[in-house]
C-alpha cells in the first residue's frame, strides 16, 4: 500500500512542477535564450572561422550548457521552501529522496531536455560536424541529467542564501568538471572518427552512481535547510 | 574504559586538553622538518635524471599527501558531527579546512615549479593535477558555504553535507595516474609493490611527512582551540580557562 503511495506522490509533484511552468513558460525559456546567446559569444570573441571554431564546438556546447543549467538551478527549491510546502514534504513520512527526485525530474525535462534537443542547431552554428551529433545528444542527455541532480544537491544546501547562485555555481562546478571532460571528450572523439563509447560510457556510470546516491544527500541537505 | 575519549567532545576539556597537546606537536614538528629538510637537501644523493632539482620532491610529495588526508579528516569529522550531533566534530572539521587548502595550494605551487624545468610547462591540464585543482576548489566551496550563513548549527550541517560529497575526488586524485596516462609520474611508495625510488631517497621523504603531520596535529590544535572559543564566547567556563 504504502510503496503505491510514494510512487503516486512522487507522480503528482512531477506533474505539479510541469503544470506551474506551463503557466510561466517564459521562466523556462530564459536558460534557453542564455544558452544561445553564451554560445554566441564564442565566435564574436574568438574567431568567425569555422574550421577553428570546430576544434572547440564540442567544449563550447558543453559549458554553455553547464553554464545555463546553473543558472536554472537556484530557484528549484526556492519557492517550495519558502511557502513551507517542503517542510510538509518532509514531515509527510514519503521518503523524501523520491520527492525532490521528480522534482529534478520535471526541473530536467523542463531545462535539461530543451538544451539537449537545441544542442545539435548551436553546435552547427560553431561548426561541429553532422557525425559528432550523435555524441553530442547523448553526452549532453547524460550530462544534464547528472547536473540537475548534483545541482538539486547545491540548491538543496543553499537554499535561502542571499546571492545564492554564486555559491551554487561555486560548489556545483568542482562536483561537474568530470561530466565536462568527459562529455566534452566524447564529441572530440567523435569529430576525429573515433568511437566515443569510452567517455560515455563513463558518463553514464557517473550518472547512475549520482541518480542513486544523489536523492540521499539531497534529502539530508532539504531537511538540514528546512530545520533551522 | 572509554571516558577519556567521551570527555573529549566537551569543548571546556578539549580546550584544555589541545592546549596542553599543542607544543608536543609543535616542537617535535619543527625539530622533524628541519631534520627532513637538512636530509633531502644536503644528505640525500642526486637524482640521476633530474640532478638536484628533483629535491623539491620533499616539500611536493608531503604536501600533496597532507592535502588529501586533511581532506578525508575533515569529511570524517563532518560525517561524526552529523550523525552523532557532536557540535565539536563540526568545529574540527571548520578548523582543518584552511590547513587543508594550504597544503593543497603548496602542492599545486611546489608541483608547477618543479614542473617548468621538468617538463618545460608551469601547468599541464592533466588528470592528477585537474583533480588537485578540483580539491582545492571544493576546500574552498566548503569555507564559503561555511561563512555564508548565520545560523551557526545550519553552517555546520550543511558544510558537512558538501565535505561528505566532496571526498569521492580524493580517491579519484590517488588513482589518477593509474587509470589515465598522465605526465605526472604514476606512484613510487602507495601502491602494492617494492617502492620504485631509492631507499636513501625515501628517508627524508618519510620523515618530511611525519614532520609535515606533526605540524597538522600542532596546527589544528591551535586552531580548535580558536574554534571554541569561538563559539563558546559567552560560556561561563571561560573565565575561569587558561
Amino acid at each position: 500500500m504504502r510503496r503505491a503511495a510514494t510512487t503516486a506522490a512522487a507522480n503528482l509533484v512531477f506533474r505539479r512542477d510541469l503544470t506551474l511552468a506551463w503557466r510561466r513558460w517564459d521562466e523556462v525559456a530564459q536558460p534557453l535564450i542564455f544558452y544561445v546567446v553564451v554560445t554566441t559569444l564564442f565566435p564574436l570573441a574568438t574567431t568567425p572561422d569555422l574550421s577553428q571554431l570546430r576544434v572547440i564546438s564540442g567544449g563550447v556546447v558543453w559549458v554553455a550548457a553547464l553554464l545555463a543549467s546553473l543558472l536554472a538551478l537556484e530557484s528549484l527549491f526556492r519557492s517550495d521552501v519558502e511557502d513551507g510546502t517542503m517542510e510538509q514534504w518532509v514531515l509527510s513520512g514519503q521518503p523524501l529522496g523520491w520527492l525532490l527526485l521528480a522534482k529534478v525530474a520535471s526541473h530536467w525535462v523542463l531545462t535539461g531536455l530543451p538544451l539537449v534537443i537545441m544542442s545539435p542547431v548551436v553546435g552547427t552554428a560553431l561548426g561541429l560536424p553532422f557525425d559528432a551529433w550523435g555524441a553530442l545528444v547523448a553526452s549532453l542527455l547524460l550530462g544534464t541529467a547528472t547536473l540537475s541532480i548534483l545541482g538539486g544537491i547545491g540548491a538543496a544546501l543553499t537554499v535561502g542564501v542571499r546571492r545564492g547562485s554564486v555559491l551554487l555555481s561555486l560548489l556545483v562546478l568542482p562536483l561537474a568538471m568530470p561530466l565536462l571532460i568527459f562529455g566534452s571528450r566524447a564529441v572530440g572523439m567523435a569529430m576525429d572518427g573515433d568511437s566515443p563509447a569510452g567517455p560515455l560510457q563513463l558518463l553514464a556510470a557517473i550518472f547512475f552512481l549520482t541518480l542513486s546516491l544523489g536523492p540521499l544527500a539531497m534529502s539530508a541537505a532539504i531537511r538540514i535547510s528546512v530545520e533551522s | 574504559m572509554w571516558l577519556w575519549f567521551h570527555k573529549l567532545a566537551s569543548p571546556p576539556h578539549a580546550y584544555r586538553v589541545l592546549g596542553k597537546l599543542a607544543p608536543w606537536f609543535g616542537w617535535p614538528a619543527l625539530a622533524t622538518i628541519l631534520l627532513a629538510t637538512w636530509w633531502g637537501l644536503v644528505k640525500a644523493p642526486a637524482d640521476y635524471q633530474q640532478g638536484d632539482a628533483f629535491r623539491i620532491l620533499y616539500v611536493h610529495a608531503p604536501s600533496a599527501w597532507m592535502s588529501m588526508f586533511i581532506y578525508v579528516v575533515m569529511a570524517i569529522a563532518a560525517a561524526v558531527g552529523l550523525i552523532w550531533r557532536i557540535k565539536l566534530a563540526h568545529a574540527a572539521a571548520a578548523a582543518a579546512a584552511p590547513i587543508g587548502a594550504s597544503f593543497t595550494f603548496l602542492a599545486l605551487a611546489t608541483g608547477s615549479i618543479w614542473g617548468k624545468p621538468m617538463w618545460g610547462t608551469w601547468w599541464v591540464w592533466d588528470a592528477r593535477l585537474t583533480s588537485e585543482l578540483i580539491l582545492l576548489f571544493l576546500y574552498l566551496g566548503y569555507m564559503a558555504l561555511r561563512s555564508s550563513f548565520d545560523d551557526p548549527q545550519r553552517a555546520d550541517r550543511a558544510s558537512a553535507v558538501l565535505a561528505i560529497v566532496g571526498v569521492i575526488n580524493v580517491p579519484i586524485i590517488h588513482y589518477s595516474v593509474e587509470w589515465w596516462t598522465t605526465l605526472h609520474q604514476p606512484a613510487s611508495v602507495t601502491k602494492i609493490d617494492k617502492p620504485s625510488i631509492a631507499i636513501e631517497m625515501l628517508y627524508p621523504l618519510f620523515i618530511m611527512i611525519i614532520g609535515f603531520q606533526l605540524y597538522f596535529g600542532w596546527a589544528i590544535s591551535r586552531r580548535l582551540r580558536g574554534e571554541i572559543l569561538r563559539r563558546e564566547r559567552n560560556a561561563s567556563w571561560l573565565k575561569e580557562a587558561r
